[in-house]
């Protein structure tokens, strides 16, 4: 009876940091190892905990960017006038340690096994991490189920996996990258440019016939955008999931 | 149980329940040792804005000022209120968020001066707002030179993520006394909680005997 | 400032009710909407504040202190979830 209650109990872990990666000039990857992961689902996140040696605590949650195949990843952008993600991108080095309660949130999840029906993921900056999870997760489980990635940016520059995106793209087995650029475009740029808008999105998204299933992240603002031009174009609202981030 | 660094200083420190520091992690705040910090706050020059529900954005020439349970209600429009007497003070303020500002520059009516058109003797009064909040003081907090409505921070008008056009401003109080988006106070002679009082947080709040929560 | 999604708060809520929430369907006193917990709308305050998207309704309050939590599930006339 012991094993049962405290079986789905969560609790804060310690995660210590075993690796990171810059991805953008204000981006940054952490590889973690967490004593009692209990694994994750793509898509979910965590809620972490910093403890300054003055007792003073700060919480914020972050997508999970790994596949649940690998080891749990944060991917963090630096919000200038945040008080987390600058010490999380700019300060960590491997064999830090904070606090970590999580995964969490069943909604916001796609596992390869279970859902047969094509995968149209919506990323605004850095709402693309969830939806890395999910597609290293298909990469991994060797889904071979028909994806597509919008991904809006500000410039190349800021495009967070940019080569991993180029090399999923390359692999031939059903998935294609779209991206946007809302600010700039290098030269010979042969992507598109500016938001995403109702346009784009009929022209690049699965039509609403084939039913599939959608993931948008990002921004509110371009979360709400995305989803409403979505919805206009015949796709049902309860296939719609969304997650927007704010604050710091 | 190992040895772990990290459960000692647990063990040590009573005021967290896990407590592995986060090395280099110093967070928003800083402390100060100038007497003018709260126990348990931290020193900002930031302005965080905290909300419990959308922002209001009322017209001014829908905007009223009410105040309840005198001998008559006493309302005063936009126009009307700004025909009072207004007075520039300069205050610490202490979020229970753990963040306090220091010398921060507003231009409001004083609550003694809205009082004044009001014939009561109640002991305590609820502020009520736009979007439903509310706060709970006793009067005797409210006068005195106490409280404001403020309707301008650093010079202008203040805005509505900071609760404008007009905020209660009481800054000896934790600052969710101090409403947003205030539309009147309702005077009464019980105490009746308000909004965060009925679930968890103190009744009276006074950041310098860090009254956060019931019992504190 | 703006409101997140129930999602957000996944983790508080799991370790209070010991489950996942966020696809508990839940119908709100104000308008009767029914709605995921997932698609609620967060403000985060003093403590956390759920609200109805449709009607702004308060779904729910929290606060944590150090050592304890204060629950107001009041704006909940119904919560399903999964046996």
């Amino acid at each position: 009876m012991a094993g049962t209650a405290l079986l789905g109990r969560l609790t804060w872990l310690v995660a210590e940091v075993t690796e990171t990666v810059t991805e953008t000039p204000r981006v940054r990857t952490l590889i973690l190892d967490v004593d009692g992961w209990p694994g994750h689902r793509a898509g979910q996140h965590v809620d972490v905990r910093l403890t300054a040696e003055d007792g003073y605590q700060a919480e914020r949650s972050y997508s999970l960017a790994s596949a649940p195949e690998d080891p749990p990843a944060l991917t963090v952008e630096r919000l200038d006038d945040g008080e987390v993600s600058p010490y999380l991108v700019d300060e960590v080095v491997p064999g830090d340690r904070f606090e970590l309660r999580g995964p969490v949130g069943g909604y916001f999840v796609w596992d390869a096994d279970a859902l047969p029906e094509p995968l149209l993921l919506v990323a605004g900056g850095s709402g693309v991490v969830p939806l890395m999870a999910m597609l290293r997760h298909r990469a991994a489980a060797g889904s071979t189920v028909p994806a597509k990635l919008l991904y809006s940016s500000r410039t190349y520059e800021e495009v967070i996996y940019r080569e991993e995106l180029e090399r999923l793209d390359g692999r031939g087995d059903g998935l294609e990258i779209v991206h946007t650029l809302t600010r700039a475009q290098p030269p010979g740029w042969t992507g598109h440019a500016g938001r995403v808008d109702v346009d784009l999105l009929r022209e690049v998204s699965f039509p609403a016939r084939r039913a599939p299933r959608v993931f948008v992240c990002g921004p509110t603002s371009f979360v709400e955008a995305v989803a409403e031009g979505l919805v206009s174009l015949g796709h049902r609202p309860g296939r719609i999931r969304t997650e927007r981030f704010g604050g710091t | 149980m190992p040895f772990d660094p990290a459960f000692r200083f647990n063990a040590a420190c009573k005021t967290h329940t896990v407590g592995i520091i986060s090395r280099g992690f110093r967070g928003r705040g800083r402390g100060d040792d100038s007497g003018r910090l709260p126990p348990g706050q931290y020193a900002t020059d930031d302005f965080p804005v905290l909300s419990a529900g959308p922002t209001p954005h009322t017209p001014l020439d829908e905007w009223t000022f009410t105040i309840e349970g005198g001998a008559e209600p006493v309302r005063w429009t936009w126009d009307e209120f700004r025909t009072l007497p207004t007075e520039t003070v300069t205050k610490d303020i202490h979020c229970v968020t753990k963040w306090s500002k220091f010398d921060t520059d507003w231009e409001g009516v004083s609550v003694d001066a809205l009082l004044e058109s009001v014939d009561h003797d109640r002991a305590y009064a609820v502020a009520f707002c736009d979007g439903g909040y509310t706060t709970n003081l006793p009067v005797e907090d409210l006068t005195g030179g106490k409280a404001w409505v403020a309707f301008a921070y650093d010079g202008e008008p203040l805005e509505p993520e900071h609760g404008g056009p007009a905020r209660l401003l009481v800054p000896h109080l934790y600052f969710w006394k101090s409403a947003k988006w205030v539309r009147g106070l309702s005077l009464r002679d019980e105490d009746e909680p308000g909004f965060w009082e009925t679930n968890g947080y103190h009744n009276y709040g006074d950041p310098w005997r860090e009254q956060r929560y019931w019992g504190d | 400032m703006t409101h997140l999604d129930g999602n957000a708060i996944a983790g508080v809520l799991e370790q209070l009710f010991g489950r996942d929430l966020t696809l508990a369907s839940s119908r709100c006193t104000g308008c009767g909407a029914m709605r995921e917990v997932a698609d609620i709308h967060v403000y985060r305050s003093a403590g956390i504040v759920a609200r109805c998207p449709d009607c702004d309704t308060v779904l729910f309050r929290i606060v944590e202190a150090r050592d304890r939590m204060w629950l107001d599930f009041r704006g909940f006339s119904s919560l399903q979830v999964r046996s």
